[in-house]
């Protein structure tokens, strides 16, 4: 593989950039792999380019219905942050923020990762004992958490609403630091790039008709472009978890939903992080490239539209206008969606399955971005060693009738209201 | 914006509804023995259809009745809808 570096990117100058190698190849699909990872976003490609990198296990294959990088990896708003009170989203998160840190390196591919922190705002006194109690566990868990009073909240973010009279005052904040934003579709071709250097094959526009299961073990499935064996099979489909788990008679505890973001055009440099709005669901950093990157809360009904409506665009947009009343000078330049695998305690699954080589990752409600890593690096460990890394311990699919919920927000089982 | 056809009030936007998740699920018999996997199914377990799914809304700023609403996850469609006891065949 050509390395990416300035030498490289003078020495192709001279020929007009037309001789780099293509990033990935587009290969036929073998008749056999030892594992099959079915779905190309951020989690599917993560997950393929560590089991090659920390398991040696290069005989893999990645099945996306459409191409790589299309899905949530491709429409998120680029968070990544830490700032979790359960020991298990903490330390997982955690672990996903070291990865972070030395994934342009380690990936060959500038993933652009700004670590400019995020600021979820407080509005009443409750809210701050609350945040103060989260940020105490969090520094526990070895997560930077600075809690902010007002005017140091002032100082970061002069442009936020500090009137008085206002319905939800500011009171404060908690800062994580080192929490940031990264480029997201570099993310899913660094990891792409990488795989298939060491020997994935990356089969896009091939969709999974169905399983081969015998006597308790996963044989292969049925394509769009034929049959594949294989040893072991992950899935990593996140809002269309229930439509694979139909094809496995399996029902699980995911309902896929609708989840919209959207920019505004691009303007000179004013937001240098991310900034949560606590009294309802907003938040809100600037891209690279100027724009407000924004977004808030689900549609709230079952959807696998990909699409929005505008009343809740509506609704979340107006939450940020009371926050930074600024926001409704700007015009929008897009709005768009995505579905999401949104688990019944808010907390994703990376977990084997009754099924003998099956393997399920999902349940990331609309936090997948940040943890691509940390969700790749666990859940190769748990296919290669088919056994649970303690990191994703916590994240085990029988918690549910167990009752070991992870509910980080307390929301319950009516996933549309988070 | 959807529109969904209150059988109480006639046509509305969705902005006077909220939901209330998937109105397949029934509750288990609670005078007979409930397996812990009935349970789970009631409570966690969901198809999540992709196509017709049968749904309840509550016609919140309306009439304040529970109702049931056929409707396409993929496309957004709004099929029939129906009183919160009627049968639906």
């Amino acid at each position: 593989m050509q390395k990416y570096s300035i030498f490289n990117l003078v020495k192709n100058a001279f020929s007009n950039h037309e001789n780099w190698d293509l990033a990935w190849k587009d290969p036929t699909p073998k008749e056999e792999y030892d594992v099959v990872i079915i779905g190309g976003g951020g989690h599917g490609l993560a997950t393929a380019y560590y089991l090659a990198k920390e398991h040696n296990i290069t005989k893999v294959a990645i099945i996306e219905k459409g191409w790589i990088g299309g899905g949530n990896v491709g429409r998120n708003t680029t968070i990544i942050r830490s700032n979790y009170m359960h020991d298990e989203n903490g330390l997982f998160s955690e672990f996903g923020m070291d990865l972070w840190r030395k994934m342009s390196q380690d990936l060959n591919y500038n993933v652009m990762f700004s670590p400019r922190g995020i600021i979820n705002l407080a509005h009443s006194d409750a809210q701050m004992n609350a945040y103060a109690r989260r940020g105490n566990s969090m520094r526990l868990n070895g997560i930077d958490a600075v809690l902010l009073n007002r005017e140091q909240v002032k100082e970061i973010i002069p442009m936020a609403d500090f009137s008085e009279n206002v319905r939800f005052p500011i009171f404060g904040g908690l800062m994580q630091p080192s929490a940031g934003t990264a480029r997201h579709d570099a993310v899913a071709w660094g990891y792409a790039r990488q795989a298939d250097s060491m020997g994935v094959d990356i089969i896009q526009n091939c969709e999974v008709i169905g399983f081969d299961v015998s006597a308790g073990k996963i044989k292969g499935i049925r394509t769009s472009r034929g049959n594949i064996k294989a040893k072991k099979i992950g899935l990593c489909v996140a809002g269309s978890t229930n439509i694979l788990a139909e094809k496995l008679n399996m029902t699980l505890p995911i309902e896929t939903h609708l989840l919209q973001a959207c920019v505004s055009e691009p303007v000179k440099p004013v937001l240098d992080s991310v900034v949560t709005f606590g009294a309802g669901h907003f938040y809100v950093s600037q891209s690279d490239k100027g724009e407000m990157v924004m977004g808030g809360d689900l549609d709230g009904y079952n959807s696998y539209a990909q699409r929005g409506n505008l009343p809740t665009l509506q609704h979340v947009l107006t939450e940020g206008i009371a926050m930074m009343p600024f926001l409704s000078k700007l015009k929008m330049l897009r709005t768009w969606g995505g579905i999401m695998d949104m688990s019944m305690d808010g907390s994703p699954i990376i977990d084997k399955t009754h099924i003998e080589g099956l393997y399920l990752n999902c349940g990331w409600c609309y936090g997948g971005f940040k943890a691509t890593p940390a969700s790749g690096w666990t859940f190769a460990h748990t296919i290669a060693q088919d056994r649970v890394h303690e990191l994703n311990a916590g994240y085990s699919l029988n918690r549910f009738s167990t009752g070991n919920l992870i509910d980080e927000k307390g929301l319950g089982t009516k996933t549309w209201i988070s | 914006m959807l529109y969904i056809n209150c059988p109480h009030c006639g046509m509305r936007s969705q902005n006077e509804f909220s939901y209330g998740g998937d109105a397949s699920v029934k509750r288990p018999e609670l005078n007979k023995e409930v397996s812990d996997q009935e349970w789970d199914d009631f409570v966690y377990n969901r198809k999540s259809l992709r196509g017709k799914h049968l749904e309840l809304w509550q016609h919140i700023s309306g009439c304040r009745q529970w109702i049931k609403v056929e409707r396409d996850t993929a496309t957004h469609e709004i099929f029939r809808t129906f009183k919160a006891d009627e049968e639906v065949a």
